[in-house]
């Protein structure tokens, strides 16, 4: 059976759609992803969907479900590339995705990406200590 | 056959002079239409509605194809002309008026009288009410026209600055437009790889739970897209109506005016516009 892969890119996890998402192949990508992001530790996951031309609500509901999964697994969801043809129809199916963050394409998405790990790695404000 | 249609036939003479005497003096619009062609209308009418009378009496069947035909060429060239479509069907109804005379002239018999009266009356009419509705069919077809011109006219997607798309919407928003709208800023956005699209309502005259709700749609399409979606051009009435109606607008960022917008979107970006030290007119002189 196909597989989606998953690329390791330093603390995120880079998967790439390319082909018709059918069900089973959601499926598995969604056990995969979290197994993933639990070996490596990851700290942000960046979704390409930029080939997808076809959704419907089963796989807008596993986007989601995958974001919300990798949050739980602390690691931070983009969603890159989307085609506006499907943006129009994941509206209209009343899937407006809140939990995850998107960018038009896998560039701007690393951008995003890299500002939010590294906002979490700087140190916590020091609570007016200095004064 | 009965005696109208004899009688219109070997009348036609009389009745068209007194259709036309009939014409001046009631629907007779000098300053759309001239004499002359106002005649020549009238008499081909009259000779064709004679000629399809002798054979039938039903407006619809194919006797009537000609005077049907002509019928909606007039109501064209009506149209056209800038005639009401009331003086268009007051064309047609001014010819009961010498028909009858005609027959009273010719049929002593009242109840026999009656009975021709009747059926002439009815036949104008249904020739009248076909006048009418292909006059009013043409209406709709301009109508039809112009929407769909100011479909196309009316959603203009401008580049701002790069990576700031705005647009401006004018106008009603429906269905029909909002998808309009969302696929020309979505393409847009794609085309031009921008970061925060504007929709400025300035333009909308009112803004109801319907046109929220496409509002809101299509900034949840650019945001599923990547790109970040302000709301501005809103009105005092406007941000009143919004709030009495009870239309969540929490998750998007909403500015007064398109300028507000436009600042917050090169904030955004992380570009500030600074004053030059040298006003540009200076430059020149120097």
């Amino acid at each position: 059976m196909d597989r989606i892969p998953i690329l390791k890119v330093g603390d995120c996890l880079l998967v790439t759609i390319q082909v018709d998402m059918h069900d089973e192949l959601a499926m598995s990508l969604q056990a995969d992803l979290t197994a993933q992001i639990a070996k490596y530790a990851s700290r942000g996951v960046l979704i390409d969907i930029s080939s997808l031309e076809i959704v419907d609500s089963f796989i807008g509901r596993m986007l989601a479900n995958i974001a919300a999964m990798s949050r739980v697994l602390d690691a931070q969801t983009v969603l890159t590339g989307m085609q506006p043809a499907v943006a129009i129809t994941l509206v209209e199916l009343g899937m407006a995705l809140p939990g995850i963050k998107t960018a038009l394409n896998v560039e701007r998405g690393m951008e995003l990406l890299k500002a939010y790990l590294s906002q979490d790695l700087e140190p916590e404000e020091t609570d007016g200590s200095e004064e | 056959m009965s005696v109208f249609q004899q009688l219109l036939k070997s009348n036609e003479k009389v009745i068209l002079s007194g259709w036309m005497s009939e014409l001046a003096s009631s629907t007779r619009r000098a300053d759309l239409m001239s004499d002359v062609d106002l005649q020549q209308q009238a008499a081909e009418l009259v000779r064709l509605f004679a000629e399809a009378a002798q054979t039938s009496s039903d407006v619809q069947s194919d006797a009537y194809t000609g005077t049907r035909e002509f019928l909606k060429e007039i109501a064209k060239s009506r149209m056209d002309q800038g005639f009401t479509p009331a003086e268009t069907a007051l064309f047609v109804l001014s010819l009961k008026q010498p028909i009858f005379t005609t027959l009273r002239g010719s049929v002593k018999d009242p109840s026999a009288l009656m009975e021709e009266v009747w059926e002439s009356g009815n036949l104008l009419d249904k020739l009248a009410m076909l006048t009418v509705t292909s006059a009013v069919a043409i209406r709709e077809l301009t109508i039809v026209r112009q929407q769909e011109e100011m479909l196309e006219l009316s959603t203009p997607v401008v580049k701002l600055w790069d990576g700031v798309l705005a647009l401006p919407l004018i106008g009603t928003l429906d269905s029909a437009r909002t998808q309009v709208v969302m696929e020309s800023l979505l393409s847009a956005i794609v085309e031009t790889n921008s970061q925060v699209a504007i929709i400025d309502i300035t333009g909308v005259p009112t803004v109801d739970t319907l046109v929220a709700q496409h509002l809101i749609k299509t900034i949840t399409a650019a945001r599923l897209m990547g790109a970040d979606c302000y709301l501005s051009g809103i009105r005092p009435a406007i941000a009143q109506t919004i709030v009495h109606l009870g239309i969540d607008l929490d998750d998007v960022q909403t500015k007064a005016k398109l300028s507000d917008a436009f600042a917050l979107a090169l904030q955004r970006l992380g570009k500030t516009v600074v004053t030059a030290k040298t006003p540009a007119a200076k430059v020149r002189e120097l």
